[in-house]
């Protein structure tokens, strides 16, 4: 039977009172969200507490999915269930979606919040390579005030974040471009398990394609579409989820092609540092980098097309 | 610490320690032997329960988080004497065989036809992808979830009353 050690149980009503709760506590409280990284964890006695914040009642102040013009906001107690759900999100960023359906199961979905996954910082968790790859900010608050940081700068190792002791992940942003499209691309064991290796690819149209800019339907059909930027982040080939600069240099200007994401994939199997471990050697993992970097940025440049053309 | 939750709509309120899980809190404490405790791990399902209408695995929630919220078992599905649809559904399409992961697999179902009334044999699996049945019997699970979503209506099972097995007589 696997039961945590003994800890005291404190339930936080508000965010100030989570924070609260944490300065008072110090290093010895963590927060719990759905707890489906954390209580597997404390049973296991990897992890231990003395206090442990559960933090599910902010699930009214935390909970969201908000659209502007130029960004996506969630708040950090929104459950894996509800991005799953949310068809406008899936509008604008397929890749949620997609990396959705492929987390855990759906009962452990209706726990786990966006805020404990990326907080979890775990090498192969695939909501944080889906923030690594849209190039999201993270908003820590604490009683002094907000600050965000950069999801480059958020993950400081295999499960630790930038978050301070006495701090909490309260959002995460997205910043939106035009004529964006993108898609997720995982490798696993079995149905729910974690990733052998994954590779998430976000890409955004150039607005004024080159050739024929007469206005006709086949402005962005074949020679036509040229790439204003790309991103592909990657899972459990490193210690922390990555992005990797070197391809979205790449592929800036560039008219997609078999080619191109060939490129992008051997970049991405040069530039990742994966181990051997039972899920996989280094070696078949370097190979799945590469295979599910083409295969996601082969999706995410049809889905942008797609997008422009209707 | 006390924790105060209602379980089969009953509220019961209890002394515990913060690290009890909600599965040995429904089964040990409750006495509630409904629920099934498995691979201790949230991969089996065997444990699962609905909290506020919604599937938790139980061994991956603590007691003390379940605190003001609505739990519901398997013991809580069939109500007035007559079976819930999914259970009559299990019954008529021998959707079990040693009927370790069926109350999971029952309250998942439940969770789901009251969420989608008539879902396909692709979002039956779908929902039930998080829970594992040894015996391998998916095909007749499916069948039954199918069952309670379309052939439930007009065929009420009356639950009969089970005689007590009295434990240890010599048969």
């Amino acid at each position: 039977m696997q039961v945590p050690a003994p800890f005291e149980y404190e339930r936080a009503t508000s965010v100030d009172g989570a924070i609260g709760l944490l300065e008072r506590l110090g290093d010895t409280a963590k927060l719990v969200a759905g707890g489906h990284s954390l209580l597997p964890m404390m049973k296991l006695r990897l992890a231990n507490f003395e206090y442990l914040i559960d933090i599910n009642d902010l699930h009214g102040e935390l909970g969201y999915i908000t659209f502007t013009a130029d960004e996506v906001r969630i708040g950090a107690m929104t459950r894996h269930r509800e991005i799953a759900e949310s068809a406008e999100l899936a509008t604008v960023f397929p890749i949620f979606a997609d990396a959705e359906q492929v987390i855990a199961d759906p009962v452990v979905r209706n726990r786990g919040t966006i805020g404990g996954s990326l907080c979890q910082a775990d090498p192969a968790e695939d909501l944080s390579a889906v923030c690594t790859t849209l190039g999201a900010s993270c908003v820590i608050r604490g009683s002094g005030g907000e600050r965000v940081v950069p999801m480059a700068e958020f993950h400081r190792g295999p499960y630790e974040t930038a978050v301070g002791p006495t701090e909490m992940l309260t959002e995460v942003r997205f910043p939106i471009r035009p004529h964006a499209g993108s898609a997720y691309e995982k490798v696993e064991r079995r149905a729910g398990d974690w990733a052998v290796a994954a590779a998430g690819a976000a890409v955004w149209l150039d607005s004024e394609p080159r050739g024929s800019r007469g206005g006709t339907d086949s402005e962005y059909d074949g020679q036509d579409v040229v790439l204003a930027d790309a991103r592909v982040g990657l899972a459990a080939v490193g210690p922390n989820t990555v992005e990797i600069p070197s391809i979205s240099a790449a592929l800036r200007g560039q008219t997609p092609s078999e080619e191109l994401y060939a490129r992008a994939g051997e970049l991405a199997a040069q530039s990742c540092n994966p181990v051997t471990d039972p899920r996989g050697s280094a070696d078949y993992k370097r190979h799945l980098a590469d295979e599910l970097t083409r295969r996601a940025l082969r999706r995410a440049v049809q889905r942008a097309t797609d997008q422009v053309r209707s | 610490m006390q924790v105060t939750m209602t379980v089969n709509g009953e509220a019961v309120t209890r002394e515990i320690e913060g690290r009890l899980l909600l599965v040995h809190f429904l089964r040990d404490t409750l006495g509630l032997t409904g629920t099934h405790w498995g691979c201790d791990t949230s991969n089996c399902g065997t444990c699962v329960v609905l909290m506020d209408g919604e599937p938790v695995k139980s061994c991956t929630v603590l007691a003390a988080m379940a605190g003001g919220h609505e739990i519901r078992t398997v013991e809580g599905l069939a109500a007035g004497g007559e079976l819930d649809p999914v259970q009559r559904g299990f019954m008529n399409c021998h959707g079990l065989q040693c009927g370790f992961c069926t109350p999971g697999m029952m309250m998942t179902a439940r969770a789901l036809l009251d969420r989608n009334p008539d879902p396909t044999e692709h979002e039956i699996r779908e929902a039930i992808s998080g829970q594992i049945c040894r015996c391998t019997g998916y095909k007749n699970i499916v069948e039954s979830i199918r069952w309670a979503a379309t052939d439930a209506a007009g065929t009420r099972t009356t639950l009969e009353p089970v005689e007590a097995q009295s434990v240890g007589s010599a048969s």
